[in-house]
């Protein structure tokens, strides 16, 4: 069987979790819509499902699971870049490595 | 269905029959390390505290290594001079009917000699302690299993976890303990946790110990959240979380236990690994092993792993088993894995076929089977200072 792009983990998540590497421009489709990837994103990776709002639950398993800080296109990474923690801030190597 | 392993005088039930060498002070910590490597036996194992300023967690955790099921026999290597508490920590193992040797550099004529002495004394330790092992038949009951993740990643809450998860839900109905772990881990959880739980008690304790994690990891300045799990595409401690929760199954979880408490019954249990108290002596678990060795100090016999971007990690004590979410990590660090979760998201195999797996793995390493990280020689050890008041009755069941 082929992997599948993107799987959507519950019907009212507005981000899918991409199964494999998925390419900018590719048509990932998943149980109950398709939608164009805007970037190049890795296994494990996010993208939006819909096109998102500064303030908006980004829900996925169906509970929030942060909210977005940016305005996000349909198909575009949810990432650190454009959401946050609604408890606690992570942390990265490239934080630590300006911090130091 | 039969798994052999070793009936100890106390009457609990071991899978492995381990002999540690545990120093009591990082000033003898060569000494201890040089004779287990002199001994060279991978059933003579190395534990041990590095401080030199008492402290009743560490005690609690050694005492409880030290009578663990897996475990037949002990050796303290002492320092002489710190403030590790080795007479009750000899006479706690020696009430069980283990054989227990302590040790005494500066009363052994110092390195060279204590070396030498500490590796006679394991041999006498090793000796006593086969002769005393029964062989005996291994039950789902006879069973304590703990699961943790490391290096989580995107697919970790997808494959890995939730199989994990099903996993312990068929140890539970099969009459064995299971402990789930990490309350950093359940952030945002608590409240679907709550549920989970028999009396309103239980349910106040589950969502109390969660809350004191999210105040003492703020103090810290950061979650439970490393930068690998964001290069894995975990963004947020709270998405960590969800998928860290899946590991738990969907059992009642009957109470909250601390480090070294030993489920008071058979079920699933969590286990609360923040300290209590104003935060004093640092991150609540500086690496996965910290963790692993709480959940053994529990009684833990088997230890499940999940991990996304391939931990290579195992433990002294308890065997681990590593399941791996995706499947290019598996085939990148093949050579450390033991299941692969990944084949979920490629069609290839069910939650439930996994589940499956994993149970049959386990049973297998109960019965004597190495794990992957076994075979390969990993046996991490760390304990580290720590402060904990004891559960309540609130934390537990009625029974």
């Amino acid at each position: 069987m082929t992997t599948p792009a993107v799987i959507l983990l519950h019907p009212d998540d507005n981000v899918l979790v991409c199964c494999r590497p998925v390419k900018q421009g590719e048509q990932a489709a998943f149980v109950g819509g398709v939608v164009e990837v805007r970037a190049d994103v890795a296994l494990g990776h996010k993208i939006a499902r819909v096109a998102l709002h500064p303030g908006d639950q980004i829900l996925r398993y169906g509970m929030p699971i942060g909210s977005a800080t940016q305005p996000i296109a349909a198909g575009e990474w949810v990432h650190l870049h454009n959401m946050k923690s609604n408890y606690i801030d992570a942390h990265t190597r490239a934080q630590s490595t300006e911090h130091s | 269905m039969s798994m052999l392993g070793f009936l100890r005088p106390d009457g609990r039930k071991g899978i492995r029959n381990v002999v540690i060498v545990a120093y009591l002070v990082e000033c003898a910590h060569h000494v201890a390390r040089r004779i287990v490597d002199l001994t060279d036996d991978p059933d003579v194992q190395l534990v041990g505290f590095p401080g030199c300023y008492p402290n009743d967690y560490a005690l609690r955790m050694m005492q409880a290594l030290g009578t663990h099921p897996n475990v037949g026999g002990v050796v303290l290597v002492s320092l002489g001079c710190e403030g590790f508490k080795r007479e009750a920590l000899a006479a706690h193992i020696a009430a069980t009917g283990r054989p227990v040797e302590t040790i005494v550099i500066q009363q052994n004529g110092g390195t060279r000699s204590t070396i030498k002495r500490g590796r006679e004394v394991v041999e006498t330790v090793k000796a006593a302690a086969k002769r005393q092992a029964q062989p005996t038949a291994v039950e789902w009951s006879d069973l304590t299993i703990g699961t943790i993740c490391g290096g989580s990643d995107g697919m970790s809450g997808i494959t890995a976890n939730p199989a994990a998860g099903r996993a312990f839900d068929r140890f539970v109905e099969a009459g064995a303990t299971c402990i789930f772990e990490e309350t950093g881990e359940m952030i945002g959880c608590e409240g679907p946790m709550a549920v989970r739980a028999p009396t309103p008690e239980v349910a106040t304790a589950l969502i109390e110990c969660v809350h004191k994690a999210e105040r003492y990891y703020r103090v810290m300045g950061f979650g439970s959240f490393a930068p690998g799990n964001a290069e894995g595409g975990l963004t947020t401690q709270e998405e960590k979380s969800a998928g860290a929760y899946a590991k738990s199954g969907t059992s009642p979880i009957l109470g909250v236990i601390k480090p070294a408490e030993l489920p008071p019954s058979k079920g699933l249990y969590l286990l609360d690994v923040v300290p209590d108290g104003e935060p004093r002596f640092g991150f609540p678990n500086i690496s996965d092993n910290a963790e692993i060795v709480e959940l053994i100090a529990c009684g833990c016999q088997v230890i499940l792993f999940t991990t996304g971007r391939g931990s290579v990690v195992g433990s002294a004590i308890s065997p681990v088993v590593k399941i791996c979410s995706n499947s290019p990590t598996y085939h990148a660090l093949s050579e450390d894995m033991d299941v692969n979760a990944g084949r979920i998201i490629e069609g290839e195999a069910s939650l439930d076929d996994v589940a499956g797996e994993i149970v049959e793995l386990v049973r297998r390493v109960a019965d004597g089977e190495a794990t992957q990280s076994e075979a390969l020689g990993h046996r991490e050890f760390i304990l580290t200072y720590k402060s904990f008041e004891m559960a309540g009755p609130g934390c537990l069941p009625r029974l």
